[in-house]
């Protein structure tokens, strides 16, 4: 007999997470299913990771409420779930007269929006909020709410908080097929994993179109928009002290330049409409694009800094809001779909908003006594005085062994990493950073698999960097024949 | 915290860190050296194949022999040494420096030394810092980890390889891997010359038939889950030829484009690191503008041979002897970079004593001379049967040479390749 | 025939253009070398026609927590038709600590009078 849930969701990202988490503080039993072998690997691990300022797009948007509501909401959220957060505040720089018009829209969006501090700058103040702008800078705006989260992280914390209080995660769980038959839908994964859920919500990103196409709800495209970002060596010169923006075009925010809270910077993205929904390829004209647009901005940007380069995937829809209805072909099947930008902010507010819908159309609510919240803060070694350090080691000694030494990752993390469920290469880099910086796993990639071998017995062969058939090796000495070739 | 107080403290248990450390104990110093690894050796430790310490030892060792020997040379020293520790920064008080650094056995360890030798040796450069478009799939290393992982772990990364870069540890990389059974599809190299020494073009690709295309670049990347092939495209005088590009189906692909002296304590300190070397700028004793802080070995810049780490890190270690002895080398005036050098080092001379210079070419060329002048007038011209990139040069001034020039504040020494 | 083959005894690498009479049985006085700026040259052209060797460098199993591999070498230079044959050997060995670099791992490979050696010292 499969195992059945009051709700399940589908897809972990940060929507998914977000609704996950909400639905925890309620007497339900809730599933999260995730094609990929960890949260947070689809749309939600490769964005800008910006808490946008409310300026954007006006307020008939559901998106622009959202926006607003789910930026208020961080605060909080960053006390419960110990995510990386910081309300560095947001600038968006003009170089004409015609550039400062588009910019007084902006303004008139953020004061009809209801964003706290919102202001027009002069070219002074511009230069003194953020000095390493271009001197040619007009004019601008100031968003002093907008900030800035590692968006992986906050996946990661929303997904521990969930499962702390009782949802259950299936990674690995490609959906084939979704039907409903006396009030419960079956849902069936691809390697023949069977589950029934009373409720479904569609959270799958890029692929919500074929989610719904399979539960036989609603058609529509999600149309994907590619942008490929550099990042910068934590050493940069281009570190700037708030967010820098652009005067955004028709279809883009534009290509920024962003001080990430670890201390690196991270310069684009492109948008650029495909086909291919797995296309994560990226390009040397971006590359130029993103460079020379960049130092537009901020002309100590420099190419020599770069330590990598990624793609992330915005689903999008026409008309551009988001989607997130009850669906009117299926009972109790919740479409969330079109979660592009603002979405990483808006995402709390999505939580609550999605909540409101199952409400309002019967699900009954009960809050949970014993819900709880907060998560355990994992000590961070890179953030911890010498004093501190002294203490955790004699604490747990595997703080004593730096595992990443570009990032000051020790072994202590890595196994909180692995303890939590993150154990492929890339799921310990997003909670750990280990792997992120400048040598990229040049010293550490050896050691880190060896750490997941004896803590999860698994031999080298089964690690892999994100799942699927990104195995790191497969052979050892002695199973080749030598001398074939020559 | 546990407090320790010693005259010196080395950063790195490699071939520079151990050199520096018997130089100094040798003369009744007291020296310790923090290693973060559990074994001393460094990165000899991985190079398990041969041609190390013709010059030193005046025999072919491999890696582990070359390091062995100076494991047992330090070990019959009073030399302390910490294994599994990492330095996390270097407090510079003046008359003395505070160097934190952490273990799981000693917890967070306060020293308190009067000099810091800077040996912690390079890293590699990565797809990051060479921009290779394409998609980012598993089985892209550097050249460095796959050799961890073939000769310590006994892994083997793939079994159709493709090498970008053609730096030593790219060449005897391919004949690792060509030796344990893997297929090495070619070797792409950027530049219209190998990167690396002769013989290992020779010992490591001819020997195995493999490929290797000068003036050509891995333009493209492709593989969702794990790498599944590469474009290479020819440069035609600099720029790519799209026309002419061709594809390679591989599983992985080997990152050999350099090496980068590893400087985050360093710059810390407030050390100023020289845009030509990546490494700390130097006086002619090694020592960096933060007084009492000596930088050797391939932290100050990238070497080609181990025996000349030892070697600088021998001087260097002499320097601190006569630091601590109060006896350091007076008056320093500047060194440039003159035609057809990429870089020199150090970048200060003095007259009181002999100088050493290492100096890598921009040029491939057989009899090169070698011209060294001093504000303008050549002292010294000095045949060069060939020079070439990967081939440091060696220059050694005599102080005579120097003493009576008329030495003043503004004084240059130029060191230059004639064509 | 001609086989054109790069020169390793100094860094200038002189290209020489070696001629021989390929008949199954060369002889030294047979071989004709050209462009060789010294007389280095001449040695090493004959000796890569004649009977190339090379100094083997590999790894061993090892039974230890600390390593899976431990290194080893050949104590002089093998003919080169002999190297995989050794390395299948030397890929089959598995070796216990306590192990001293110069131990011999595998004696008179082939009657060549070569040992392979154990390049790195481990006490457990």
């Amino acid at each position: 007999m499969p195992e059945t849930y009051d709700v399940t969701v589908i897809g972990a990202g940060v929507t998914g997470a977000a609704i996950a988490r909400k639905l925890s503080s309620y007497k339900l039993k809730t599933v999260v299913v995730e094609k990929e072998c960890d949260v947070s690997f689809g749309v939600s691990k490769a964005n800008s990771g910006i808490i946008h300022g409310g300026f954007h797009h006006d307020f008939s948007a559901l998106k622009s409420r959202l926006e607003i509501r789910g930026n208020i909401l961080f605060d909080q959220l960053k006390e419960e779930l110990h995510f990386p957060f910081k309300r560095c505040g947001i600038v968006v720089a003009a170089f004409s007269s015609d550039e400062m018009r588009t910019v007084e829209k902006l303004y008139e969006n953020g004061i009809q929006n209801g964003a706290v501090g919102i202001e027009l700058c002069n070219h002074d103040r511009m230069l003194y909020l953020e000095p390493k702008l271009n001197k040619d800078v007009v004019g601008g705006l100031f968003a002093p709410g907008g900030g800035i989260v590692e968006p992986y992280r906050l996946v990661f914390s929303l997904m521990e908080s969930a499962k702390k209080n009782g949802v259950e995660l299936l990674t690995k769980f490609k959906v084939k097929s979704g039907t409903l038959k006396n009030d419960l839908y079956t849902i069936e994964a691809e390697d023949g994993r069977n589950i029934q859920s009373r409720w479904v919500i569609n959270a799958a990103g890029l692929y919500c179109d074929e989610i719904s196409c399979i539960f036989g709800a609603e058609e529509y495209t999600i149309n994907v928009r590619k942008g490929e970002e550099f990042l910068l060596d934590k050493n940069a010169t281009a570190y700037t002290s708030r967010v820098v923006f652009p005067v955004p075009s028709k279809d883009s925010k534009g290509m920024l330049v962003i001080p990430t809270v670890e201390g690196t910077t991270m310069v684009g993205p492109t948008a650029t409409i495909i086909d291919n929904k797995e296309d994560y390829s990226t390009t040397k004209e971006n590359f130029k694009k993103i460079f020379s647009s960049a130092r537009r901005l901020v002309p100590v940007v420099s190419e020599r800094d770069i330590t990598t380069s990624f793609t992330g995937m915005r689903p999008t829809l026409e008309g551009d809001d988001f989607y997130i209805e009850m669906s009117k072909k299926k009972d109790r099947f919740i479409q969330v779909a079109g979660i592009q930008s603002p979405g990483l902010t808006a995402s709390p507010a999505i939580a609550e908003y999605v909540k409101d819908i199952m409400k309002r159309n019967g699900l009954e609510l009960i809050e949970k006594p014993d819900y709880d919240p907060n998560i355990d803060k994992v000590p961070r070694f890179r953030n911890s005085s010498k004093e501190e350090i002294d203490k955790l080691i004699e604490e747990n000694p595997a703080y004593g062994e730096i595992i990443c030494r570009c990032e000051n990752i020790t072994e202590a993390e890595i196994i909180a990493s692995i303890r939590e469920g993150h154990d492929s290469l890339d799921g310990i880099k997003f909670y750990t950073r280990a792997r992120m910086g400048r040598c990229q796993g040049g010293f550490c990639t050896y050691k880190i698999m060896k750490i997941v071998c004896r803590e999860t017995g698994c031999s080298m062969n089964d690690i892999t960097k994100r799942g699927g058939e990104s195995w790191i090796v497969n052979k050892k000495i002695g199973d080749f024949t030598t001398g074939s070739k020559s | 915290m546990k407090k320790i107080e010693r005259e010196v403290l080395i950063i790195g248990g490699g071939s520079a860190g151990m050199a520096a450390a018997a130089e100094i104990a040798e003369k009744g110093h007291s020296v310790v050296i923090v290693e973060r690894e559990s074994t001393m050796g460094g990165i000899l430790n991985q190079c398990i194949h041969n041609g190390f310490g013709l010059h030193r030892f005046k025999e072919e060792l491999t890696g582990p022999e070359y390091a062995e020997r100076y494991v047992n040379i330090i070990n019959e020293l009073p030399i302390d040494q910490y294994t599994g520790m990492t330095v996390t920064e270097i407090d510079d008080q003046k008359d003395f420096k505070l160097v934190y650094a952490f273990s799981s056995h000693e917890g967070m360890v306060e020293f308190k030394v009067k000099a810091v030798v800077l040996a912690m040796g390079c890293r590699e450069r990565n797809r990051g810092n060479i921009g290779t478009p394409g998609s980012r799939p598993s089985g892209v290393f550097t050249a460095g980890l796959a050799q961890r992982l073939v000769n310590i772990d006994g892994l083997i990364p793939g079994k159709k390889c493709v090498i970008v870069g053609s730096g030593d540890i790219g060449l005897i990389m391919a004949r690792r891997l060509s030796w344990v059974g893997a297929d090495v599809q070619a070797v792409v190299e950027i530049q219209p010359y190998p990167a690396g020494l002769t013989r290992n073009i020779v010992q490591c690709l001819n020997d195995f038939n493999i490929p290797l295309h000068l003036s050509h670049i891995v333009s493209k990347i492709y593989g969702k889950d794990r790498v599944e092939g590469v474009d290479i495209t020819p440069l035609i005088d600099g720029i790519e030829a799209p026309v002419q590009t061709f594809h390679i189906d591989c599983d992985t692909l080997l990152l050999s484009v350099g090496l980068v002296p590893d400087n985050e304590v360093s710059k810390k300190a407030g050390v100023i690191i020289s845009n030509q070397t990546s490494g700390p700028a130097v006086d002619g004793n090694l020592m960096t503008n933060v007084e009492g802080i000596f930088a050797c070995g391939n932290v100050l810049h990238v070497h080609d041979l181990v025996d000349f780490v030892t070697e600088e890190s021998i001087r260097c270690g002499s320097y601190v002897n006569s630091y601590l002895e109060g006896k350091t080398k007076g008056s320093q005036y500047s060194v440039m970079a003159g035609a057809n050098v990429r870089y020199i080092t150090p970048n200060k001379f003095t007259s009181d004593s002999d100088n050493k210079f290492y100096l890598r070419s921009m040029i491939v060329k057989n009899q090169a001379e070698l011209v060294v002048s001093l504000d303008g007038r050549e002292i010294i011209r000095k045949k060069q049967k060939h020079v070439q990139p990967s081939e440091m040069i060696s220059c050694e001034i005599k102080a005579d040479l120097l003493k009576s020039t008329g030495l003043n504040e503004k004084s240059r020494l130029e060191i230059g390749l004639k064509s | 025939m001609t086989r054109e083959i790069i020169c390793i005894s100094c860094p200038i690498g002189c290209h020489l253009s070696v001629s021989y009479r390929d008949n199954g049985n060369v002889q030294e006085k047979d071989i004709q070398i050209e462009n060789n700026k010294c007389s280095r040259g001449l040695i090493y052209g004959k000796e890569e026609i004649l009977s190339p060797k090379r100094v083997v460098t590999a790894t061993c199993a090892i039974d230890s927590i600390h390593m899976a591999r431990i290194p080893v070498k050949t104590t002089g230079a093998l003919l080169k038709n002999s190297i995989y044959p050794l390395l299948e050997d030397l890929y089959k060995i598995k070796l216990m600590p306590p192990v001293s670099a110069g131990d011999i791992v595998l004696e008179n490979f082939m009657n060549s009078g070569i040992n392979v050696i154990a390049t790195r010292s481990l006490s457990r």
